[in-house]
């Protein structure tokens, strides 16, 4: 045994407090595997500590912050508009929905609105990013299973999104779309064409992914039934977002405290009723054609207008506190900032959807087989970006 | 001396049979060469047909369309260093490939390429095969274990477990086919490789279409437990790259690596040649009996030169769309020589001697590749089993169902 495997084993002894294997007439061992931080499936950086028996896990033990940058702490140190392209780097595939909500709740410390023609912007920004998020977790969720075939779809038409990014900013991952105040930038020409040419685009896309899973055998099988939670352990453990809704409850801050321009426009909140893998697969599907059902009505009524707020040049809040929360495509992101009256925050905590979700992961694993750990780990759709931050 | 060489060429039996050494070693490096090559193609290709059923292009950099690929990998593979982790078992680490690879190629004894086209032919050519090529576990589970690590430990238990069970099935669905043959006025059956196909030849149909749907269900049955067989998706547990890495090989690397898969891949020709002789009237044409007589016999004996032209055809208008930039001017005329290079092999398959004696080839190994192309199907489509699914599918599912089609078949062929 090397000093690796010791440490390793008194690591997850010491902290696992485990039930016994099931009894047989071999004595068999427990065995401790690490997975990651470097494993093709762990979406990243993510280090699971599995102790398992055979096959069957007995207990899991995330390590994370392999990927920690102290994005928190470096907010105290900027301005505020120097720190919101920061943001961006912390759920690095839907970075839009990141800014949105920096953005907003900087704007409610401040106490302006943007105007309208900036929110329904905003709006049709984020939820493409919804879309390219929900792709990207679809096509490695997919590749996890062991199709993969869908991920390189999914990549396809995220290259759409990403292309409509560039032309609208100049940036396709870690975009900075938005400012404090509304967007920087005005739609460029033939911004609302190039959208409705995606929705049209992507429709027929969507329905060829789900032909590809919904109905295929071996991926209800491998999907239906595992990794179970139910509403009332997803609102103990504060899980949002699409594993939350799969359980049954219907809670999307869109509708709930709409943002944004979200209040205008009519969607539906999809729903599953066991909290399985297959039910979260089934809401993302749908929350995919909602967000096209969203982009397809702002894109038709864009106000005229100015896109930015009457802002100062030198942001300086009111000494205060906020909280502000969206729903970004992982679940709920919330920013709590805390302003001395100076042009720095005082104190930045953000509540990032994916290491809330994390945590059910050993909830939902317990008892599983070694693959199913791999599934709920892609279900969870989590960013290590997000989670360490 | 002379006599010795030439004598076989006058015999109609395999050189095993009429027992010449020389070409019995001839026909080994011929099976040995040609499979290498086949390797290497079917690594090529697998690669553009996943490519293209995943919307991209694949290899294009080395070679006219990536055709040079598969030769920089393997010239990669072999001077790449060899790791031995340091707490493996050396001898068991070193012998566990060279077991899987000798298994695979062994099997190829008894493939029947034709009448005479065979190593040898034994009279338990089916026990044969299905034993040697289950003896592939065996370096499977060598490989995990002595590699001293978690992950190729678990996916040599997956695998061993998985061959093990999977066996079973296979072996129920060989003998339902097996029992075919004995469907005739004498009543012997064979096991025989040669046999099996001779006994189709005689019933005049494939065993696929036999007491349909019995036939088919049997092949239908070794079809999905060959998959299993040579651990490929669906059933690629043993390496399932997302939860093992890469199972149980992950700590092989460079030569040992390639050895491991050059043995997956002759496996899966090998089991899929047991399909084709055993389901798919191995070396004989489509429709011999339906579309009989003197013109038939010539138009079909004239498909392998087409295919081949046809090939080289393709071959050359790749050639007229390369673009003209001169960076790919030896692309080009890489492309025009294996063009050419097909359209020769092309032009000689026309030549009536060899015509006759290549088609049972030509044949036997179309049925081959029309099978690895659903192992490539199968890849680019479906997810992958779980462990536990993957046990209730042999047990439950294709053990039953084997015993019922073999007694079926059993009730079926004394009534008849």
């Amino acid at each position: 045994m090397t000093d690796a495997t010791k440490s390793l084993a008194r690591l997850s002894s010491s902290n696992l407090e485990l039930g016994a294997p099931d009894k047989t007439f071999l004595d068999t061992n427990e065995l401790i595997i690490n997975m990651g931080p470097q494993h093709p499936a762990t979406h990243g950086v993510l280090r699971v500590i599995l102790k398992l028996d055979g096959e069957k896990v007995l207990g899991t033990e995330c390590v994370i912050g392999y990927l920690h940058r102290g994005v928190e702490k470096i907010a105290e140190h900027r301005t505020y508009a120097m720190f919101n392209p920061y943001v961006d780097r912390m759920d690095y595939v839907a970075a839009v929905s990141n800014g949105l909500g920096y953005c907003e709740a900087v704007e409610k410390l401040l106490n302006v609105e943007a105007p309208p023609r900036a929110k329904y912007i905003r709006v049709i920004l984020t939820e493409l990013n919804r879309l390219a998020s929900h792709m990207l977790w679809l096509g490695t969720h997919a590749l996890d299973i062991g199709a993969i075939t869908p991920l390189f779809y999914t990549f396809r038409d995220r290259e759409e999104i990403l292309k409509i990014f560039e032309k609208y900013c100049g940036a396709r991952l870690t975009t900075h779309a938005f400012r404090i105040g509304g967007c920087q930038y005005e739609t460029y020409e033939g911004f609302e064409r190039d959208v409705t040419k995606f929705v049209d685009f992507v429709k027929p896309k969507i329905d060829e992914y789900e032909e590809l899973l919904t109905t295929n055998r071996i991926w209800v099988k491998r999907t239906k039934g595992v990794g179970v939670i139910s509403d009332k352990d997803c609102i103990a453990l504060g899980v949002t977002g699409p594993v939350l809704r799969a359980s049954g409850v219907k809670w999307d801050l869109r509708k709930a405290q709409p943002y944004a321009a979200y209040s205008d426009f009519d969607f539906e909140i999809p729903t599953g009723q066991n909290g399985d893998t297959y039910d979260r697969y089934l809401v993302r599907m749908q929350e995919m054609r909602q967000s096209l059902r969203i982009i397809e009505q702002a894109v038709g009524k864009i106000p005229e207008g100015p896109i930015m707020a009457k802002v100062p040049k030198v942001l300086k809040p009111p000494v205060g506190e906020i909280y502000h929360s969206i729903e970004a495509p992982k679940g709920e992101l919330g920013y709590f900032i805390v302003s001395d009256g100076s042009t720095q925050p005082y104190r930045v905590r953000v509540r990032p959807p994916s290491f809330v979700n994390l945590q059910a992961l050993d909830m939902m694993v317990r008892g599983q087989l070694v693959a199913d750990v791999i599934a709920v780990i892609g279900t969870l759709d989590i960013v290590l970006g997000e989670v360490d931050r | 001396m002379l006599d010795y060489i030439t004598s076989y060429l006058k015999s109609d039996t395999t050189p095993g049979q009429a027992g010449n050494f020389l070409w019995a070693f001839i026909y080994i490096l011929l099976i040995f060469l040609g499979l290498s090559v086949a390797v290497i193609a079917m690594n090529w290709l697998e690669r553009k047909i996943l490519a293209h059923m995943q919307v991209r292009l694949g290899p294009m950099r080395v070679g006219p369309h990536g055709l040079l690929q598969p030769i920089a990998d393997a010239l990669k593979l072999l001077i790449k260093e060899d790791i031995m982790p340091a707490e493996a078992d050396p001898f068991v680490f070193w012998i566990a490939p060279l077991i899987v690879v000798i298994t695979a190629f062994t099997v190829f004894i008894v493939v029947p390429f034709g009448p005479t086209h065979a190593v040898t032919d034994m009279n338990i050519g089916v026990l044969f095969m299905l034993g040697v090529s289950s003896l592939s576990v065996l370096g499977v589970v060598m490989a995990g274990w002595s590699s001293n690590s978690h992950y190729p430990l678990i996916g040599a238990l997956r695998s061993s477990a998985q061959m093990v069970s999977y066996e079973i099935a296979m072996g129920l669905a060989v003998v339902s086919a097996v029992l075919m043959t004995s469907l005739n006025r004498e009543g012997t059956g064979t096991l025989s490789m040669i046999g099996i196909v001779q006994a189709q030849q005689a019933q005049h149909i494939w065993f696929v279409f036999k007491f349909f749907p019995l036939g088919l269900m049997a092949f239908v049955i070794f079809a999905i437990a060959m998959v299993a067989e040579t651990n490929r998706a669906p059933f690629d547990l043993p390496e399932a790259e997302s939860e093992l890495t890469a199972g149980f090989h992950t700590e092989y690397s460079g030569f040992r690596w390639s050895l491991f898969f050059l043995a997956e891949y002759s496996a899966m020709i090998a089991v899929s040649s047991i399909a084709v002789t055993l389901w798919l009237g191995g070396w004989m044409r489509p429709f011999p009996h339906w579309l009989s007589g003197e013109t038939w016999d010539l138009m079909f004996s004239l498909i392998p030169g087409v295919t081949f032209i046809l090939l080289a055809v393709i071959a050359f208008v790749g050639v007229i769309r390369m673009p003209k930039h001169p960076y790919f001017r030896v692309q080009t005329i890489g492309l025009a020589g294996f063009g050419a290079v097909l359209g020769l092999i092309g032009l000689l398959l026309f030549v009536p001697p060899v015509r006759d004696r290549i088609q049972d080839i030509f044949w036997f190994s179309a049925k081959v590749a029309g099978s690895m192309y659903m192992y490539i199907w199968y890849r680019g489509t479906f997810p992958r089993y779980r462990f536990d699914q993957l046990m209730k599918v042999g047990w439950k599912v294709l053990l039953p169902l084997g015993i019922g089609v073999l007694i079926l078949t059993a009730l079926v062929g004394i009534w008849l």
